[in-house]
């Protein structure tokens, strides 16, 4: 009956938001902001630390969201580890593109392989918002906001 | 029989007749979502169209139309006449005193900001209290908040109880000291789908030397409304959701209520003398409508009146009311869905949780199925917080739907929870 949606609810998605790997308020970190989408009531806390060498080193988040948002926020914090700021605010460009288009302009990397499975929500535009929200919670963070709207 | 009771009789199957026929007035209704069949249950956000509403909108556009109300050539005088039929056939549906009492507005949250500007700054003073519910939609909660911070009217909210309905001893007691001026309370919950007692918050509201408003959106594409059986001070309602156009809403409020108020908006058509010393308020209703009104919108919004009189709320509502018995029987038989309120008195909405699965996911696979439902918060999220939840999906009924959508959204629910096994 849903063929045409296993595009969209890939299965590392389905399992990325059951259960989600990286589920948990870090006890220790530098770095948290909230974000809020308020069309749905969707919220999410992002908490990332950067070990001494100026690099990621972990990344928690705590969510209340659709399978969508929370496998997206799952799945982004599964690629920053041991990237620096500077990369992963780059990364989040790309992934806004890729979340818009199906497609990310610039050649593949690892990162962006992982990130690949929620590229089918470009054809869902009211779900967009759902895959980018964890994403704009960090780039809040990473710039010292404390809250971050999807909108 | 006796020919009473045979007239009787005769009215109600051809009522159920033409309630039966109905669908084929919507045009909508014959598209295809996704490759199926359009299964619209998202009426409560804005119900489909049917013909005559459509028609009588184009035939204004291209046989009537100029500017209201500066009728110095036929077409205006036409044009006039069309509006203030429709303001009369609202009079009618409200069964209000006189059309005079009737305001066009855009929708039900312009009539509420035009009472809560005009009524609450104007007539209500610093110290008295508005008295709103928990399961007031969004439009019935900013506004008053919005008075609060400019004019220090404090804002009181009556608890909704457990199975979604108000608490009526806690509403009385907010009410005991008599400083509440206002209440402002929703006819029907657009997300539990409760209907409120309306007549005893009034009395209790009267009898605590309160103004009562009633806020119409829901409740009047279900049930017949009189506002004077109702004894209400305002009642709002918007167009789009009884079947008519979007742009074009009500305010009702008894005559010396508008007369003492300040107008909302300035500029033209609302005045009868301009000088740059001052201006004279033109007379009611047009004091309230500032500037040219949605001509057009108001003719559609009549024609959905008729359109609604033509099928008879007896018919509306007893196929609504067996419409939502089906879906909560049929819905209590899905394993892990819960139905957020177990009101007594209640239309044809139904919020639902799907354990597991979060309602924006319930909503886009039910969408593939050409099932259209809400999902989300509702523009209520106190409500939704008062529940626990962040968002719910709801399916709500118009007096199109019919068992069978029940019963195929029924379906796709348990293939949603395949899916997310």
């Amino acid at each position: 009956m849903f063929d045409d949606l296993d595009e969209l609810y890939q299965e590392v998605i389905i399992e990325h938001s059951r259960r989600p790997r990286h589920g948990r308020r870090l006890e220790c970190f530098d770095a948290s902001a909230k974000g809020d989408n308020p069309m749905c009531g969707d919220r999410l806390e992002l908490f990332v630390r950067h070990g001494p060498d100026g690099q990621i080193e972990d990344v928690g988040f705590e969510a209340r969201g659709c399978a969508i948002s929370v496998a997206s926020a799952d799945l982004m914090a599964e690629v920053l580890r041991g990237r620096s700021d500077e990369e992963v605010l780059q990364l989040a460009e790309r992934f806004r593109e890729l979340a818009r288009t199906g497609r990310s302009s610039v050649p593949a990397d690892e990162a962006l392989e992982t990130l690949q499975p929620l590229g089918g929500v470009h054809n869902y535009p009211s779900r967009v918002k759902c895959a980018t929200l964890a994403w704009h919670a960090l780039i809040a963070a990473l710039q010292g906001r404390k809250e971050a709207s999807s909108e | 029989m006796n020919s009473a009771a045979n007239a009787v009789t005769l009215a109600k199957e051809h009522a159920s007749k033409r309630l039966a026929e109905a669908r084929a007035d919507f045009p909508i209704l014959a598209e295809r979502v996704h490759g199926r069949k359009l299964i619209y249950l998202d009426s409560a956000a804005s119900a489909q169209k049917p013909r005559a509403v459509i028609a009588a909108m184009v035939e204004t556009m291209e046989k009537q139309y100029a500017n209201v109300h500066r009728g110095l050539h036929w077409m205006s005088e036409r044009a006039t006449d069309a509006y203030e039929t429709a303001r009369a056939a609202v009079a009618r549906l409200l069964n209000a005193r006189e059309p005079e009492e009737i305001v066009f507005v855009r929708n039900s949250t312009e009539g509420i900001n035009l009472v809560a500007h005009s009524y609450g700054r104007g007539v209500l003073k610093a110290g008295q209290a508005v008295l709103i519910s928990e399961m007031e939609h969004h439009s019935n909660i900013v506004p008053w908040q919005m008075l609060h911070d400019a004019h220090g009217i404090a804002l009181r909210v009556a608890p909704v109880t457990d199975s979604g309905e108000l608490d009526m001893q806690a509403y009385a007691r907010l009410l005991e000291d008599g400083r509440v001026g206002l209440v402002a309370i929703t006819h029907m919950s657009n997300v539990l789908g409760t209907v409120t007692p309306a007549e005893r918050i009034i009395r209790m509201a009267h009898d605590a030397g309160a103004k009562a408003l009633l806020d119409g959106s829901q409740a009047i594409v279900h049930r017949p409304v009189d506002v004077q059986a109702l004894d209400a001070d305002f009642y709002v309602f918007t167009g789009h959701k009884l079947y008519g156009p979007t742009g074009i809403g009500v305010l009702w409020a008894r005559r010396e209520l508008l007369e003492r108020m300040p107008p909302f908006l300035g500029g033209g058509e609302m005045i009868s003398e301009v000088t740059f010393e001052r201006s004279r308020w033109a007379s009611l209703p047009h004091k309230f409508e500032a500037g040219t009104p949605a001509i057009v919108e108001a003719v559609g919004l009549g024609a959905a009146i008729r359109y609604v009189e033509e099928i008879g709320y007896p018919a509306i509502t007893a196929h609504e009311a067996e419409l939502t018995e089906h879906a909560l029987a049929r819905l209590a038989g899905v394993p892990a869905l819960a139905v957020l309120g177990q009101a007594q008195d209640r239309g044809g909405v139904v919020s639902f949780t799907l354990d597991g699965v979060h309602a924006h996911d319930v909503a886009t696979l039910l969408d593939r199925s050409g099932i259209a439902v809400r999902a989300g918060h509702h523009c209520a999220e106190p409500l939704m917080r008062r529940f626990g939840l962040a968002s719910t999906a709801r399916a709500s009924f118009a007096l199109y739907t019919t068992r069978e959508e029940i019963d195929a959204l029924v379906d796709a629910l348990g293939k949603v929870q395949e899916f997310f096994a």
